[in-house]
């Protein structure tokens, strides 16, 4: 085995301290540079699965390694600079004053000398087209421009694999091409949590389906898409006149 | 609330400017005022001298607002705070007790008398310098001072959260009173109350909870418990010492009044 898998989750099960039980044993191995997108109804364990693969959430049955590196106590730093999760609500991405704070909060907190530390800042928000705003308070910009700064803000920690959790949603048409033309280049693995099966058909070649706390498919995303009785018994739709087979 | 756009709140003190004043690094600004307010609360109300050094002092201060090109209409308006004490000082006059005197044919205390006065006099200084301070400084730099002058990191942190979500949680109790209205809700009644107690309770529950999210998003870029700060700027000694001519100059005048009075 040359280079190990990005991300490689095992037999994953965790239940919430009240009893809930979310996550059933969940298996997924992502390789290095892959798209895929997490599908699933409403309390499927979508954000469950992604709490953990930072262990944010830890204590269940099973492991995750995030490229070749176990996600354990003694690993968490490194670990946290190696899966950047971008969370769906900006403003709580968005804590520090200004958007060029944010974006260096995560170098800062690895300790990187502060030359580095503007080079990361200028670079990222160079990428998600924001370079003017480092300045400027979150809240003063559009929806759009808060949730492109808030890949920045993971970006500029050189992660190994990016975690968008519903990336287009609450975006406007415009905002959410913006945001596809932003990650399409990027040179990172992506696992992408959505309701917006267009949006992983356009980013995502493999999609997994998760529900009940289980992956129960996992395959190219246009075959997913395109299979009818997969998508009811796991509440999924396509939007109205939308056809997996025609896209280019 | 308040305004309706996104420049109102708590960055509306600051007056964005160019001047000495504003350039100095925030934590000497701040060493400055508290040394002033000091100089000013150590004046001896008693003394025959202290209206001199009471107007000295505001000499001192109007001297910086016009290096900093601040307003007299913006210090006036930073006073607003004061109300409460001065409603206070105005009353003193009438309850104190001991010797009277009469002015425009009202009995009044001379001992309240001096005593309103003299908070009157206090207070208006001290909160005029920290309008100063406000006005020339913006509110993070403020906090970037506090940091340097070790306050605990914890009150820092929860002093720039509340910068970062004065409007986000503005904005959402202004969506909550549109929808309330938006029904037909008017809050001008006592049985309004009945409404608006758990309208405060469901803003407080969000707000909580959006604590918690926040509070994750900061563990997963490897928050540890303080929030990393830039580069910080050496300050050498000249510039020290422009930060201090304020308290120093005010020193000098308590001195003077001290010696010769």
């Amino acid at each position: 085995m040359s280079t190990p898998p990005s991300l490689l989750v095992e037999d994953l099960a965790f239940a919430y301290p009240d009893g809930h039980q979310a996550l059933f044993g969940v298996d997924l191995r992502l390789q290095q540079g892959e798209r895929v997108a997490v599908l699933g109804p409403n309390g499927a364990g979508k954000t469950t699965l992604v709490l953990h693969l930072n262990g944010i959430l830890r204590g269940g049955r099973g492991r995750v390694t995030v490229g070749g590196l176990p996600v354990e106590d003694r690993n968490l730093a490194e670990i946290r600079r190696r899966v950047g999760i971008v969370f769906q609500d900006p403003d709580d991405q968005l804590f520090m004053p200004t958007v060029g704070e944010d974006v260096a909060f995560g170098p800062r907190n690895h300790g990187l000398p502060e030359p580095e530390v503007a080079r990361r800042v200028a670079d990222a928000l160079a990428v998600v087209d924001m370079a003017d705003v480092a300045d400027r308070p979150p809240h003063h910009l559009s929806f759009g421009q808060r949730r492109r700064v808030a890949v920045a803000t993971v970006l500029s920690m050189r992660p190994e694999i990016l975690v968008l959790d519903e990336p287009s949603s609450n975006l406007d048409p415009a905002g959410r091409r913006e945001l596809a033309e932003v990650i399409e280049p990027l040179p990172v693995t992506l696992l992408m949590v959505t309701h917006d099966l267009p949006y992983a058909l356009q980013l995502c070649p493999r999609s997994v389906v998760l529900d009940g706390g289980v992956v129960v498919a996992d395959g190219p995303t246009r075959e997913l898409l395109g299979d009818p009785a997969l998508l009811a018994a796991h509440r999924l739709e396509l939007p109205f006149g939308f056809d997996p087979h025609a896209v280019p | 609330m308040g305004a309706g756009h996104a420049h109102g709140g708590l960055a509306a003190a600051y007056v964005a400017g160019n001047s000495t004043v504003h350039r100095l690094e925030p934590h000497t600004k701040l060493v400055a005022v508290l040394a002033f307010a000091l100089v000013v609360v150590l004046t001896p109300v008693d003394a025959g001298w202290a209206p001199l050094a009471y107007a000295g002092f505001l000499a001192l201060l109007l001297g910086v607002a016009a290096v900093a090109r601040v307003r007299p209409g913006r210090l006036l308006r930073g006073l607003a705070v004061e109300i409460p004490f001065v409603l206070f000082a105005l009353l003193l006059p009438f309850v104190s007790r001991g010797p009277r005197t009469d002015v425009l044919g009202v009995s009044l205390s001379e001992s309240g008398l001096a005593a309103g006065g003299s908070i009157l006099a206090k207070a208006t200084l001290s909160v005029l310098a920290a309008t100063l301070l406000a006005a020339t400084t913006e509110p993070r730099a403020l906090l970037r001072g506090l940091e340097r002058l070790r306050l605990p990191s914890v009150l820092v942190q929860i002093l720039t959260f509340m910068i970062r979500y004065a409007d986000v949680i503005g904005g959402e109790l202004r969506r909550m009173k549109v929808a309330r209205e938006s029904r037909g809700f008017r809050g001008r009644h006592v049985g309004a109350l009945k409404v608006l107690g758990p309208a405060a309770g469901s803003l407080f529950i969000r707000s909580y909870e959006r604590g918690e999210r926040v509070h994750l998003a900061m563990l997963s870029r490897g928050y540890t418990g303080r929030l990393p700060t830039g580069p910080v700027a050496v300050v050498g000694g000249r510039a020290w010492a422009t930060a201090l001519s304020l308290p120093l100059a005010a020193a000098a005048v308590l001195a003077t009044g001290s010696l010769l009075g």
